[in-house]
């Protein structure tokens, strides 16, 4: 029977990375729940084992449940009934086997009814479930938001929310407005305290993605009069509760199996989440984080699914006599997306097991004071999250876009009808590089890590990793290339001029986000020769993208950036009659 | 209301997705060659009881076997997917049993598994396509049947109300508890494999399969809910005359590995002659008469 997890060896090469271990014994604190819960991990390899087991669960139910209804849930969508959102049939069947499989609430703590894993073993759930339905990864994928509750709700809203997420409740994150969408500073959803402090929310939300959740996170202005995100704070809305209605949904280009929606507010009464004046500063920092890194795993379910689509195709379609695959210019074009699908993985899952570490160890230092040595390491990863999330974000999503594009290439005309599965990824894969921030917001996020040295710092350590013989040549190419970035980092911030700094950020990130990716797939075909070819595509592929920015920004003066600023011409005088 | 049912599954060869080498020589089939897997329609059944345990909490499924030991793999599958318990009746001498010695011995293993209020069953196994050991089962426990069920609507006052799927259309029944079920394939295809039962019971094992490794042994001790039942014909009190082939009064004479020749359909005037010359044909190839 078809499974995305058993045909997809990658996963469990990630799954079983070296640093697993540790993330496995810190989260289970030395399998302290063995004998508290029934099914609870005994030792690490019992954990594995439970991670693989689920994730074949999750393999299955992507393949012939989700992946089976993708189609007609995208011509059928959601609609809006008397304020309420109606899924698409397939969706409901969707969210019933994955109840049923007890796959919500996956990372939450035992003791909330969630299943303890992992961020790293759930992105891959993640990825399989974007692969099958990037729409319904959307709504599944929500679940998410449990983790800014656990992180900073007080234990009364623990305990009385999160049970309800691992038994299958929905969430949303409810945070832009007509008004505010990547500035969400400017958030006007006013929160008033009544005299017996609880809120109430009034005003409008919009695009807000499966908007007519169970349990929703509404970042809303508490503090009257103030006008930027220190007077914002967030909020828990229990649709149990009533008192916010769907207005309308956006009829969108793609994920069209996912509500996107527009949202009143009426004297809905809701939860404080923390303090006040946090909300945007601190809780919704760390949800976008989350966020993020579940549109790096929809980003790469997508480009896996797309290289799928057109590798078979490229294996079938015979034109001049033979399958178009034997064409070189197809075969380039293939290797490449390969490349680029493997590269993504590989960066999302180093992302993953970053955030894992620091999270788990935020996680141990609410119950005990960490030892110095466990302190260094929170904060080494904690930065490394910070910096590798963005990237992440930004890298995976460009290149889930080119794949997409490329699939419909392989499929030539064919690709451009109705017909065939590439154009549907086509048109979900174009949201990933946009929502959570787009692309050129994950630049601004990464840049400080260009700045201050964290992927060049990261980078090094690589370096420093010794690998086999024959591997050497390529890790030469890749230190070369570290050359060259590093000469492009000097040469942009040895100019005193934002400016320039903001214009050029794009190009140093990327060229990062390359040498990064090559090092990464180097670790991969130290243990897994099978990673041998998308190593060297990548290789050659991220040289050359590195070479291009090295000897565009290497002639480039930074007065030029005039030429690219956009000016409104004065109006030419009317001529005199 | 909480009601006790025993839901019973085959582990068969996978005929679904045959290869060349499915059949040996002889004209059997080779188990060997083809992935031993949970017959479809026992996993329909399997369904309908979880779906009345919803309905009804704190009823318990069981789920009964018999097979060797491996068919505790499926018994596992069962658990994983929400049973409660489960039993493989496993002995040489049902060997070679047809389908009124495993109704035989299905049914002594109910009478030891005690109080039951239904018994659900596939309406058959993909391996012999025989649809006889649920009606049998009833007919050996002198209790009622319901043949062909789509769908278990409800069970209030001792009575069961099931939708039927028959060639001529759609029946509603109601029948006295306790009773026999068996499912059609056409009912609501079986939940998914919960991730927190697969993480409880992988390790449930029967008896055999963990003798020679004392940690498994002592680790199933500890955790009784691991423990699946393996019974043999002294242990559901079986007359052994009636078990296996001993029991089994069906003989297979031969079996025959038809391959389909025709090609083109033979077109028919309507005229006395060819009508005739028709009927002749079907005469001399034992089609008719």
């Amino acid at each position: 029977m078809a499974n995305f997890y058993s045909d997809n060896d990658t996963l469990k090469h990630y799954l079983t990375h070296p640093m697993m271990e540790k993330i496995v014994e810190l989260k289970e604190r030395n399998f302290a729940d063995a004998d508290k819960y029934d099914y609870a991990p005994q030792n690490f390899e019992d954990a594995m084992d439970s991670y693989d087991k689920v994730l074949d669960i999750v393999g299955d139910i992507c393949a012939n449940v989700i992946a089976e209804n993708a189609e007609e849930i995208d011509h059928e969508g959601p609609s809006v009934k008397n304020g309420r959102v109606v899924y698409a049939k397939g969706t409901e069947k969707n969210l019933d086997a994955c109840r049923k499989a007890g796959l919500m609430g996956m990372s939450m703590p035992r003791k909330l009814g969630g299943l303890n894993f992992p961020i790293t073993p759930y992105i891959m759930a993640a990825d399989m479930v974007s692969r099958a339905d990037a729409a319904f990864e959307n709504i599944w994928g929500l679940q998410d938001c449990a983790e800014t509750i656990y992180e900073f709700a007080d234990d009364a809203q623990k305990e009385k929310y999160i049970p309800r997420v691992c038994k299958g409740e929905t969430m949303s994150m409810d945070l832009t407005e007509p008004d505010a969408g990547s500035d969400l500073q400017s958030v006007m959803l006013k929160a008033t305290k009544k005299e017996d402090g609880t809120y109430v929310l009034n005003g409008v939300k919009r695009f807000i993605t499966n908007g007519d959740s169970d349990i929703h996170l509404v970042l809303a202005r508490s503090e009257e009069g103030s006008k930027d995100g220190r007077g914002l704070s967030m909020f828990i809305y229990d649709k149990r509760n009533g008192g916010v209605n769907v207005r309308r949904i956006e009829n969108k280009m793609g994920i069209k199996g996912s509500p996107t929606c527009e949202l009143v507010y009426k004297d809905a009464p809701a939860e404080l989440v923390g303090s006040t004046r946090l909300g945007l500063i601190k809780y919704v920092m760390a949800l976008m984080n989350g966020a993020r890194l579940g549109i790096a795993a929809q980003s790469v379910g997508i480009s896996e699914a797309a290289y799928r689509e057109a590798l078979s195709y490229a294996k079938d379609r015979k034109q001049f006599g033979k399958p178009i695959i034997e064409f070189p210019a197809v075969a380039e074009i293939l290797s490449t997306m390969k490349a680029k699908l493997d590269a993504s993985r590989a960066l999302l899952y180093a992302c993953s097991r970053f955030v894992d570490m620091y999270k788990i160890y935020d996680d141990i230092a609410k119950e005990r004071a960490l030892t110095p040595e466990e302190k260094k390491e929170q904060k080494y990863y904690s930065k490394l999250a910070d910096a590798f999330t963005p990237l992440a974000k930004g890298m995976t999503s460009e290149f889930c876009n080119q794949n997409t594009y490329d699939a419909i290439q392989i499929h030539g005309g064919s690709g451009f009808m109705k017909d065939y599965k590439c154009e549907r990824l086509y048109r979900d894969a174009r949201i990933t590089s946009i929502y959570e921030g787009t692309t050129q917001l994950q630049v601004v996020a990464a840049i400080r890590h260009v700045s201050t040295g964290t992927y060049l710092n990261k980078i090094k350590e690589f370096e420093a990793e010794s690998v086999h013989p024959e591997d050497e040549a390529i890790k030469n190419t890749l230190v070369f290339m570290t050359q060259q970035y590093a000469d492009a980092v000097q040469a942009v911030f040895g100019v005193d001029d934002q400016g320039f700094h903001d214009f050029m950020a794009r190009r140093l990130v990327e060229m990062a986000g390359h040498i990064i990716m090559g090092y990464l797939l180097l670790e991969d075909v130290q243990r897994n020769e099978t990673f041998r070819k998308s190593l060297e595509v990548y290789v050659k592929y991220g040289q050359a993208e590195v070479a291009q920015h090295a000897s565009f920004i290497g002639n480039f003066r930074p007065e030029q950036i005039k030429d690219y600023l956009y000016k409104e011409e004065p109006a030419e005088k009317e001529s005199e009659a | 209301m909480s009601l006790n049912i025993i839901v019973l599954a085959k582990q068969v060869p996978d005929t679904r997705n045959v290869g060349k080498d499915a059949m040996k020589a002889d004209g059997t089939v080779n188990r060997a060659a083809l992935p031993a897997i949970f017959n479809p329609e026992d996993l329909n059944a399997l369904e309908q009881a979880l779906k009345l345990k919803d309905l009804y909490p704190g009823s318990k499924v069981t789920l009964l076997t018999m097979g060797p030991a491996r068919a505790a793999e499926i018994v596992r599958e069962g658990l994983f997917r929400g049973a409660d318990y489960g039993v493989v009746l496993s002995d040489r001498a049902f060997a070679g049993s047809d389908t009124l010695a495993t109704s035989y011995a299905l049914s002594a293993a109910i009478r030891k598994l005690g109080d039951f209020d239904l018994i659900i069953g596939g309406r058959q196994a993909i391996d012999g396509d025989t649809a006889q050991v649920g009606p049998q089962v009833a007919e050996k426990l002198g209790i009622p049947q319901i043949t062909y069920a789509e769908d278990i609507l409800s069970v209030d006052n001792g009575e069961v109300t099931v939708k039927r799927r028959l060639e001529s259309g759609v029946e509603t029944v109601k029948g006295k508890l306790p009773l026999v079920i068996t499912v059609n394939g056409t009912a609501d295809e079986c939940r998914p494999r919960n991730a927190k039962a697969v993480q409880k019971y992988k390790y449930a094992a029967v008896p055999s399969e963990v003798a020679n490794d004392e940690q498994k042994k002592e680790f199933i001790e500890k955790r009784p809910y691991l423990s699946i039942g393996e019974w043999s014909a002294a242990d559901v009190d079986a007359d052994l005359a009636q078990c296996g082939l001993s029991g089994s009064p069906t003989k297979v004479k031969s079996i025959q590995n038809v391959v389909f020749t025709a090609k083109e359909a033979r077109k028919i005037e309507n005229t006395e002659e060819e009508l005739e010359n028709l009927i002749i044909d079907l005469i001399a190839n034992h089609t008719i008469g």
